[in-house]
């Protein structure tokens, strides 16, 4: 059964008087546990895709379901529970909450999303941080961090309600090579360990041969489109 | 909740200086009402309590129409024995009531045998009347003090007109007064002392024993014109009111009509508006609370939500419900009130507590070297205090809602 399955999948913006379309009616089916890019130059749709597999956003046609939820058919309060449920996000910024330190930063959602009791919190916050090698750095707040290191947080945050998909949108635009490196590494370890699949945007090259399916996107649709092969 | 509100408090730290502006404002309001309330509370109770307790007593009890002419002191409106009586039975019935006194009120002439002047002439059973008036005995100035206030054919004058009359103490005077059926009659008075006024220049009023008072007048039967009343506890003075008003309305004249009146002592003195011109501005200075209040935090939290729209992008993003959201900045909200108000609350109580040992004294009328006592009572601290945490969180209202309305992807994209 598919995670991810879009038909005909369209987007488009009103500026002004006029339509302007983002995605032109695109069609792909993301497996469970893959690991994914969206590709492409600015502007290609790459965001726009990505907001809307993550509920941000509603298409303008077509029909979009992410673990058998017909996710456009959600109202603004059930999308908000459906991605605290389901679904982890990275941000390009990071956008960690600088008043917390990286162990509130993660457990964050467990508290605020999804009400976990205060022991289990615990254990799941310290595994994530050690999972991702920040356990040592869990006291610490997000401006005493490096970028890599608040990416790492950033990863665990999106991994620590349990998720069954994470999103990051340019999740190594901000960081140099080896960083980025190691960020991609990461997130195909916690694949590997957690079963999560991870679904990310990114026009680095060099990032996006990490992935194993990349859908390109070009001015709103797709110019390849490979069969998942996470198999 | 104490996670929000941890987190809330982490946001307001975030900016110190502009959370430290806001609740000191908070804290200025917060000591400014609760040292005009304590202030003129003391105030007020002291001068309800000089009219009530040294003049009027709580509550009158007339016969119908006579408040209206009050300024003639009709004698033809005093109450028969009769009537007296049911008003006394229905004093002593009521358990809210502390203590009555009747009085004798006439008009007269006071004459020290070479000049004469108008008096208002209250006749009073002294040991009745000092339960009403327990500061009736205060005001005098000079005499004889001690035992009862006035015996059988002494007299009590009020100081402006011994003065101006050049009467004394031990002196000798005569009171003439026209009595119900027209006639006139005299009689002598030794001046037991003077006596200073309640309500400043003007005062005019002087006592006698009622007894001679009935003498004077010439009453067949021993007539009362009025009845002060004193109640257990004056904050309740409409409740025993309208409890006795109930009573004796029951009463009825030939007419058919109610034959008695009941006046609390709001309705019996123009003092009554200067304690409602003392509630008005306590509303006016709440009110200005509220506005410095609102204005502050809503301002601060305008400024917090569209300082953080990434942030709030974020935790939207991530699936943060839109009424935790709402929560959050309500903490916000309630925590500058809740602070502010806690440290307002204790500035104000050191406050009053540093001017109740500077022994501060002032002048009310002739009264001189009153001292002032403020006090504040602490259903006024609670209820001041709820005032400014709710308008805090009403003014956080607007600026959390608009935050937990937020599109997360616009919020994201904000720079």
């Amino acid at each position: 059964m598919s995670l991810i399955h879009a038909q005909n999948l369209a987007k488009s913006y009103r500026v002004g008087d006029l339509e302007v379309p983002a995605l032109k009616g695109i069609d792909f089916v993301i497996e469970p546990s893959s690991f994914v890019a969206f590709v492409g130059p600015s502007g290609s749709g790459k965001s726009t895709l990505l907001n809307l597999v993550g509920c941000l956003d509603h298409p303008t046609s077509g029909k979009l379901t992410v673990l058998d939820t017909d996710v456009a058919a959600l109202n603004r309060s059930a999308s908000a529970e459906f991605r605290g449920r389901h679904i982890g996000f990275i941000f390009q910024d990071f956008n960690l909450i600088p008043v917390l330190t990286a162990y509130e930063n993660i457990e964050y959602p467990l508290v605020m999303v999804q009400n976990w009791p205060a022991a289990q919190r615990h254990d799941r916050v310290m595994s994530l941080l050690d999972a991702v090698g920040m356990a040592d750095q869990a006291g610490k707040r997000p401006d005493q961090l490096s970028g890599g290191q608040k990416q790492r947080v950033a990863v665990a945050r999106a991994l620590v309600a349990n998720s069954k998909l994470v999103l990051a949108d340019e999740p190594t635009a901000n960081l140099d090579h080896d960083t980025a490196y190691r960020i991609i590494e990461l997130m195909r370890k916690m694949r590997d360990e957690f079963g999560t699949t991870f679904v990310f945007s990114t026009h680095d090259a060099k990032i996006m041969r990490e992935a194993e399916v990349t859908f390109t996107l070009e001015d709103g649709r797709f110019i390849t489109n490979p069969p998942s092969h996470h198999d | 909740m104490i996670k929000i509100l941890k987190i809330a408090a982490r946001n307001l730290l975030r900016y110190r200086r502009r959370t430290l502006l806001t609740s000191l404002l908070v804290v200025i309001g917060v000591v400014a009402v609760l040292l005009f309330v304590a202030i003129t509370g003391s105030f007020k109770t002291m001068m309800v309590g000089q009219i009530t307790d040294s003049m009027l007593g709580h509550m009158q009890v007339h016969r119908r129409g006579y408040v209206a002419s009050i300024e003639s002191l009709p004698l033809n409106l005093n109450m028969p024995p009769q009537l007296a009586a049911k008003v006394k039975e229905a004093l002593d019935a009521n358990p809210g009531i502390a203590a009555y006194a009747p009085r004798v009120k006439f008009g007269a002439m006071f004459s020290n045998f070479t000049e004469t002047t108008s008096v208002r002439v209250n006749g009073i059973d002294p040991d009745a009347e000092v339960k009403v008036t327990p500061l009736l005995p205060a005001r005098q100035q000079d005499g004889e003090r001690g035992g009862p206030l006035v015996k059988p054919g002494e007299m009590l004058v009020p100081v402006l007109v011994a003065r101006g009359l050049q009467v004394k103490a031990g002196d000798t005077v005569v009171l003439i007064a026209t009595n119900k059926d027209g006639s006139v009659n005299g009689k002598t008075f030794v001046i037991r002392g003077t006596l200073e006024s309640a309500t400043g220049p003007g005062g005019r009023d002087g006592y006698i024993h009622i007894d001679d008072a009935r003498e004077l007048l010439r009453m067949a039967q021993p007539e009362v014109s009025e009845f002060a009343v004193s109640v257990k506890n004056p904050d309740r003075v409409d409740r025993v009111h309208a409890a006795l008003n109930g009573v004796l309305a029951e009463v009825k004249n030939k007419q058919g009509q109610p034959a008695l009146e009941v006046h609390p002592w709001q309705r019996l003195t123009p003092f009554a508006n200067i304690a409602n011109m003392i509630d008005i501005l306590t509303l006016a200075i709440k009110v200005m609370l509220v506005s410095i209040v609102l204005v502050a935090i809503m301002n601060v939290m305008v400024m917090a939500v569209y300082e953080r729209i990434r942030e709030i992008g974020t935790i939207s993003a991530i699936g943060t419900p839109p009424r935790r959201i709402l929560a959050l900045f309500l903490g916000e909200g309630l925590l500058l009130g809740v602070a502010g108000t806690l440290i307002g609350v204790a500035v104000s109580l050191g406050a009053i507590y540093a001017l109740n040992l500077s022994k501060f004294t002032y002048s009310f009328g002739q009264q001189q070297g009153l001292l002032l006592a403020p006090t504040i009572g602490a259903g006024d601290v609670i209820t001041i205090a709820a005032m400014v945490i709710g308008v805090a969180i009403i003014a956080s209202l607007h600026p959390a809602w608009k935050a937990s309305r937020m599109d997360p992807i616009t919020a994201l994209r904000h720079v």
